[in-house]
């Protein structure tokens, strides 16, 4: 598959999309993911392509807000759509308060997942429904860490959770 | 992934017209399942026409206490839509126990019914598959099948349907509204899936042109008497291996209402009313539960890597009903089977 850039022989489609604050019109093939796009003609590569399939959660970010696997979404069906990458979120000089508790709480190792979790964790915190250590770890079961950081990743969810105000329960020790 | 045409329909007639005039179409609600099936180039449509913007998403009340949930509802929406937990906790719960978050804020309704089976060679097109190529064999029997069918399979196709949802639509007794270029028409949950028999490519009763605009949810709510459980290779993010959605009424100790369906087992979510007839008036204990296991998998069949499922599925049923039976459903959290 390509990588996005439009060849002129295969039809393309214009649509727009708001991307980390910025309106794109672009006209892209109907079969472009909005990974790919994003990753491809974008140069957002803070988005992580794992599996490609749905299964790993590396390319998770946020549209409209809400946590999605982009590897799974055709571009041209979310027209008119708001995009959250991790890029969007925060600078290294100035973190969002999840990238932040990511580093003080030594949440990843290789790094590869890490966009992706913290996409997730983020959209996780809007949602509002996690309440308990075990509501983070079930909630966060769509991003996968080979490394295993999962014990550092729930310890920095948890602490933007407290900032919040949203004060998990804590249980028994993983 | 294979080019395609792209339209987008405005109105269900434009979809159905669309979908109907071209054999090679197909229709685009999240994607979830089939853009995975593209990239695979098991699914390879000539035209896509995208349905995102009907208007489907509502879940709406009906009279009498029932809702009618909209094609294009979420996963999400649905599964904390707070009447949906009040009135069919059960559903709820199915829906939970299935994919990630993330899946669940894209995957649709009516995208959960149509998702195809997760069989190993069905999604694997360099080997034989009778779903995926009709008359090409099945790699499946005598091949790796620890997540393949125990009841209703044929010699043509071992096959499971991977759905949670369903499962617990199917023993809520929902009705899916289908919408076709002959018009509208009901159609009862268990009969939507069917058993492969000579024609596994089918998975359900559609007919070239119809799709699915809404589930409906009527009658008996099972708010009290209810369970889901779940099992799988992992505790979360996971298909089931076996899955019991289990709803009871009790009135004195005795089974007024019975329902069982099974996921994980099947090309279908597996209910056999006559079987749950059987056992009204029966007391709601342990005998009568390991009766009920019996009775649902008397035709059970293992292939070989998958015998373990009969004896597995048979405790489930009996753990799911006592679950049910003691009003202490299964948390899809805290994943402790009690």
């Amino acid at each position: 598959m390509d990588k996005g850039t439009p060849s002129s022989a295969l039809p393309t489609c214009a649509i727009s999309l708001n991307i980390n604050g910025t309106n794109r019109v672009l006209d892209i093939h109907p079969w472009v993911t909005l990974l790919d796009l994003l990753r491809g003609p974008m140069e957002l590569t803070g988005t992580k392509k794992g599996c490609d399939h749905g299964q790993c959660g590396a390319c998770t970010v946020l549209i409209d807000g809400e946590r999605v696997n982009a590897c799974l979404k055709l571009a041209v069906s979310i027209d008119g759509a708001e995009i959250t990458t991790i890029e969007g979120l925060g600078t290294p000089q100035d973190m969002h308060p999840m990238q932040k508790a990511f580093v003080e709480h030594d949440a990843f190792q290789c790094g590869y997942c890490t966009a992706g979790q913290i996409c997730s964790a983020v959209g996780l915190v809007a949602e509002g429904r996690a309440h308990s250590r075990a509501e983070i770890r079930e909630l966060m079961s769509g991003n996968l860490c080979r490394c295993g950081a999962y014990t550092n990743i729930a310890d920095a969810i948890e602490h933007v959770l407290d900032q919040e105000g949203v004060t998990p329960l804590r249980e028994a020790a993983e | 992934m294979r080019p395609f045409s792209y339209t987008r329909a405005e109105t269900v007639q434009d979809a159905v017209i669309a979908l109907a005039a071209d054999p090679g179409a197909q229709l685009l609600a999240s994607g979830t399942n089939l853009v995975d099936l593209m990239k695979y180039d098991v699914a390879h449509p000539t035209a896509i026409v995208d349905i995102n913007r009907l208007p489907l998403k509502e879940i709406e009340d009906l009279p009498g206490g029932g809702l009618r949930i909209g094609a294009l509802a979420s996963n999400s929406a649905v599964a904390y839509d707070r009447r949906v937990q009040e009135r069919y906790p059960l559903l709820s719960s199915a829906i939970l126990a299935g994919a990630s978050p993330q899946l669940r804020n894209a995957a649709t309704t009516g995208g959960n019914l149509l998702q195809r089976t997760r069989c190993f060679y069905f999604y694997d097109p360099s080997t034989p598959c009778n779903k995926r190529e009709p008359g090409s064999g099945c790699s499946a029997i005598g091949g790796t099948n620890r997540i393949h069918a125990i009841l209703g399979a044929s010699d043509k196709c071992i096959a499971t349907h991977p759905s949670d949802m369903c499962v617990a639509l199917a023993a809520l007794g929902a009705t899916v509204e289908i919408e076709g270029p002959d018009g509208r028409r009901d159609l009862a949950m268990t009969d939507f899936h069917r058993l492969p028999g000579d024609q596994p490519e089918r998975d359900n009763t559609l007919a070239p042109g119809e799709m699915v605009t809404a589930i409906r949810l009527e009658g008996n709510h099972f708010a009290r008497h209810h369970t889901y459980l779940k099992l799988r290779g992992r505790l979360s993010y996971a298909f089931a291996l076996v899955s019991v959605a289990a709803a009871i009424d009790i009135a004195d100790g005795e089974i007024v209402d019975l329902r069982v369906a099974l996921g994980g087992v099947a090309h279908k979510p597996w209910r056999d009313t006559l079987a749950e007839a059987e056992f009204a008036g029966q007391p709601a204990d342990e005998a009568t539960f390991r009766g009920i296991a019996g009775r649902l998998l008397a035709a059970a069949k293992g292939q070989g890597g998958n015998d373990f499922k009969i004896p597995l599925a048979e405790k489930a049923i009996v753990r799911a009903l006592r679950q049910a039976a003691s009003g202490t459903p299964q948390d899809q959290v805290v994943k402790a089977v009690q």
